[in-house]
């Protein structure tokens, strides 16, 4: 009943625009104006660029006189910063404009890498409560390693445009359910289609270590905690572990028979397999297990699994990992911070124990990057992360590296995100001030050597009302 | 031997919590501060450099160059330091120990005064952020809510010293998905609440305030027969749930009303005019950029989040323009917390104010100083730093709209109750008895069975229900 009525609806729409259709068509040259003026009203809201990702070209171009921050190397005043066929051709104080390239004079500005968040759930989520239509992010099931992010990340998602014109340019999107989550992908922030906007496709997998007594690690909203068994609750999440385990042992074997099957064709040739299929990658160590773990114990358990199966392993969450920075430090696992502005656990806990988790880290040699935590609405504020952890102990450049060049090298993408260096992707921000302080505003934005509008939905809407009187 | 342990136990955690207290005691002696050579944001009266705070009986005696204080007093040395008013959070809350009453739709003989718990441990975190002020509403489950109570962050005193004195006294309002409780499915065997929807909540508001006023009347009747020497009169009877209602209509409390919506906030408008009286602040007001004229023209302020939006529906046309929208619209606007964790760095959420719609570095700061005092009809009180008024501040190490400053020392009624380096003075102190707590018997886990109870939170650390991140798991 309801569909007919929405139907009707649209059939009296289409009836409507027939019918101005037709006084357009012989009345064009007099109407045309009008007609103009009210399509640009249409483009504030629904503007393509800003919203539904249309993907601007790529192009030369060079921004002159600007104070630049590499991030791989030394500042370089006066510099200029040149980007052709989506990448940083060339960066310099003593590099010239080439022919043809469209120049920006950035006299007073900045420039600086794209920022990177490494655990959000970018074009997974659009609205969270009250619309689970929108929400892709979790799976049915415990075990999914085949679920993919790039499959269901929404390039039209107005969290994109959003997140982009405040300096973040590239994001890891995590799947978030049951054990094993699935697949995330690195992408960069522009497009029009997931396949543009992948970096890497299939970049790690997800893995929600089992919690005592709870869900995976992470974040997540307070649950009132139920007065529980505790030997039971161990036992609980050891047989959780043991699951993803099993499956992990199973993808080794599989690959084994696949690989005997590859080299002599007369033994039964093995049942092709899309779950195991997908661990492959993962069990053979060459891509990153990205691990959810917050607390001490899990933490432990986490690099010890890791340990036990020789997976490449990415600690996603951390808040308590100043516990245990020397053992991470001597197994080498490097840590995605997502916790920095969580309130702490405990009661007892120092009021700055999460701010300055990123510190002790890097004080104690522990490779780490920064994470908002967030699933897309407020991946913005990176930024705001880092400077916390900046204001309590970390070094303001190390704040810097640990939003662009720590999490591409954590996430194995250094060789094409995370600096301004040549040959990388051109991930471009030019500011008014230090990228990491709330009051900078960007002036220009480059997403693989594109240049991007600097307009999002809700520039729109500042745009549409803000002069209402 | 067990009892013993359990003695010391409770003795630590009783020494934990009087923690703050202790270190007041210690702070409070002097009765003169002198703050010198600070950079002083006044707020009212601009930004003064390589100047001094004169604190004097709870007090701000003087704001100027090379002042002078009594022999006794405590001097301060804040060169290259910043001085700020503490901050005002006009949407907290924290300290609650129940937020929603919201088994009827209109609860306004529900008091959150009721329900203050003083050693929550997030006020002390809101302190060493610059927090010193708190207006502790109601939730939003219903379309009238209880009462609010406006707070100094007095952490390890009394509870009644947390009072705001002399603060007007408001009652939480709620319009939108959290009323009609949209999100929110009722327990099992519950039948749902009324209203359902925006034309119930609307009409929920009608009725309290129809029948406050015939309420208003029979008193006013009973008054006037009582002034012309009637006998045998018989009082109307008080019903405390109309009585603040009353008060509303006479404009002697305060409205805040949780909304979203453009609509919604019109819809609220209307009915407030219609009954004659004015609503002091929405809440939230995502879409006041929209109605910012009207809201205007209302005469309510905004107290609003710096960039919340999408997670539901009714927030999905939130931008982080809204305060300079509404700012430019002549409506008083502040930036609230609605959590525990936001309201640890509310400078850093004014500072997004420059960032998002270009106000100034003055306009930014107000939005957590000035404005929200002026909401709360304190700004008498604090809000700013001028002579006379309550000595509420907090001194930080570089200018508080950095993201790279944090709180030295945070002042109320002239005494410390956050200051970092007596923060991490005592940290080996509580690590070893904390080692020592771990130890005792009560607190180890059994070999098996029921384990002990952790420590845990008496409630969810954001919210108003209006903000349960999105209803997803984070990442």
């Amino acid at each position: 009943m309801k569909n007919a009525g929405v139907g009707s609806i649209n059939r009296m729409a289409g009836d409507v625009f027939l019918v101005i259709f037709k006084i357009v068509k012989s009345h064009f040259r007099l109407l045309a104006p009008l007609l103009f003026s009210s399509a640009a009203l249409a483009q504030q809201i629904g503007n393509p660029t800003s919203q539904l990702g249309v993907t601007p070209p790529r192009g030369v171009y060079a921004i002159r006189n600007a104070h630049i921050v590499p991030v791989a190397g030394p500042e370089i005043e006066n510099g200029t910063l040149v980007i052709r066929d989506g990448k940083i051709e060339a960066v310099g104080a003593n590099v010239g404009v080439p022919d043809g390239a469209q120049a920006i004079d950035a006299r007073g500005l900045w420039v600086y890498p794209g920022m990177i968040d490494a655990a959000t759930s970018m074009g997974l989520v659009e609205v969270g409560q009250g619309a689970s239509g929108t929400v892709d992010t979790s799976e049915v099931g415990e075990l999914n390693p085949n679920s993919k992010a790039i499959i269901a990340i929404n390039p039209h998602s107005a969290h994109i445009a959003v997140t982009r014109v405040d300096g973040v340019t590239s994001a890891v999107t995590l799947p978030l359910g049951g054990l094993i989550s699935g697949q995330a992908a690195i992408i960069n922030l522009v497009g029009t289609t997931p396949q543009e906007m992948a970096v890497v496709p299939y970049a790690a997998l997800v893995i929600n270590y089992p919690r005592a007594g709870g869900a995976g690690g992470g974040g997540g909203f307070f649950v009132e905690q139920q007065e529980t068994n505790l030997s039971e609750t161990v036992a609980a999440a050891n047989r959780q572990l043991d699951q993803i385990r099993k499956l992990l042992r199973d993808a080794e074997a599989y690959g084994r028979a696949h690989d005997a099957y590859a080299k002599d064709k007369t033994i039964p040739r093995p049942d092709q397999n899309v779950v195991l299929e997908a661990l492959l990658p993962y069990v053979r160590g060459e891509r990153p297990v990205l691990l959810r773990a917050d607390r001490e114990t899990d933490l432990r358990g986490a690099i010890k699994f890791a340990d036990e199966m020789k997976l490449k392993a990415v600690i996603v969450g951390g808040n308590d990992a100043w516990k245990i920075a020397g053992l991470l430090k001597e197994k080498n696992v490097p840590v995605v911070l997502t916790g920095i502005l969580d309130l702490p656990a405990s009661e007892d806990d120092f009021y700055d124990v999460l701010y300055e988790n990123a510190s002790r880290l890097q004080q104690a040699g522990v490779r780490f990057c920064i994470s908002a935590g967030d699933n897309g609405a407020n991946v913005r504020n990176l930024p705001l992360y880092a400077g916390m952890a900046a204001a309590f102990g970390l070094p303001k450049a190390e704040a810097l590296k640990a939003v662009t060049l720590y999490p591409a090298q954590i996430m194995n993408v250094a060789d094409r995100l995370g600096s301004i260096e040549p040959g990388k992707i051109a991930n471009v921000v030019v500011t008014d001030g230090d990228l990491l302080e709330a009051r900078t505003h960007i002036r220009h934005l480059f997403i693989d050597g594109r240049a991007v509008p600097l307009t999002s939905r809700h520039t729109d809407l500042y745009d549409a009302f803000k002069n209402r009187k | 031997m067990k009892s013993l342990i359990i003695k010391i136990f409770i003795c630590g955690l009783m020494a934990s919590i009087s923690l703050p207290a202790t270190l007041a005691q210690n702070g409070s002696a002097p009765s003169e501060t002198l703050i010198q050579h600070a950079t002083v944001l006044t707020i009212t009266r601009g930004t003064l450099q390589d100047s001094d705070v004169l604190i004097r009986d709870g007090k701000i005696a003087a704001v100027g160059k090379n002042l002078k204080a009594g022999a006794n007093a405590r001097i301060i040395d804040a060169t290259n330091k910043y001085v700020m008013p503490g901050i005002v959070d006009c949407h907290s809350h924290s300290m609650l120990d129940a937020i929603n009453e919201g088994s009827l739709s209109v609860t306004s003989m529900v008091r959150t005064h009721d329900a203050l718990n003083p050693n929550d441990v997030d006020l002390y975190r809101q302190l060493a952020g610059g927090v010193t002020t708190l207006n502790l509403l109601h939730g939003s489950a219903n379309a009238i809510g209880g009462l609010n109570t406006v707070v100094k962050i007095k952490f390890g005193r009394p509870v009644e010293e947390f009072i705001f004195p002399g603060a007007p006294p408001g009652i939480k309002f709620a319009l939108g998905e959290n009323p009609k409780r949209s999100n929110f499915n009722p327990q099992t065997g519950q039948p749902r609440r009324y209203p359902a929807t925006r034309m119930g909540v609307e009409e929920v508001i009608r009725d309290a305030f129809t029948r406050a006023r015939d309420y208003q009347k029979a008193w006013e009747d009973y008054r006037a027969a009582v002034g012309r020497g009637e006998k045998n009169l018989v009082a109307p009877r008080r019903n405390l749930q109309l009585e603040p209602l009353v008060e509303v209509l006479e404009g002697k409390r305060f409205v805040h009303a949780h909304c979203y919506r453009a609509d919604e906030i019109l819809m609220l408008i209307n009915i407030a005019n219609e009954f004659g009286f004015k609503v002091r602040t929405f809440q939230h007001t995502l879409e006041g950029y929209k109605v910012a004229k009207e809201i205007a023209q209302h005469g309510a302020g905004a107290s609003i989040f710096a960039d919340n939006w999408a997670y539901k529906i009714e927030a999905y046309d939130a931008i982080p323009y809204n305060a300079a929208i509404m700012t430019r619209a002549g409506v008083v606007v502040s930036m609230n917390s609605d959590s525990d964790e936001r309201a640890r760095r509310l400078n850093i959420e004014a500072a997004k104010a420059m960032h998002y719609g270009d106000l100034t570095e003055e306009e930014a700061l107000k939005l957590v100083t000035w404005n929200p005092a002026l909401q709360l009809g304190i700004q008498n009180r604090v809000g700013s730093i001028e002579v006379g008024k309550d000595a509420d501040l907090a001194i930080w190490n570089g200018h508080p709209l950095s993201v790279y400053s944090r709180v030295d020392t945070t002042f109320i009624d002239g005494d410390i109750f956050f200051d970092r380096q007596q923060d991490l003075a005592r940290r080996a102190e509580f690590l070893k008895e904390r080692a020592q707590l771990e130890q005792a018997e009560p607190n180890r886990p059994p070999p098996e069975g029921s384990s002990p109870q952790a420590p845990r939170r008496r409630r969810p650390t954001s919210d108003d229900d209006d903000l349960l991140k999105g209803g997803v798991d984070q990442p």
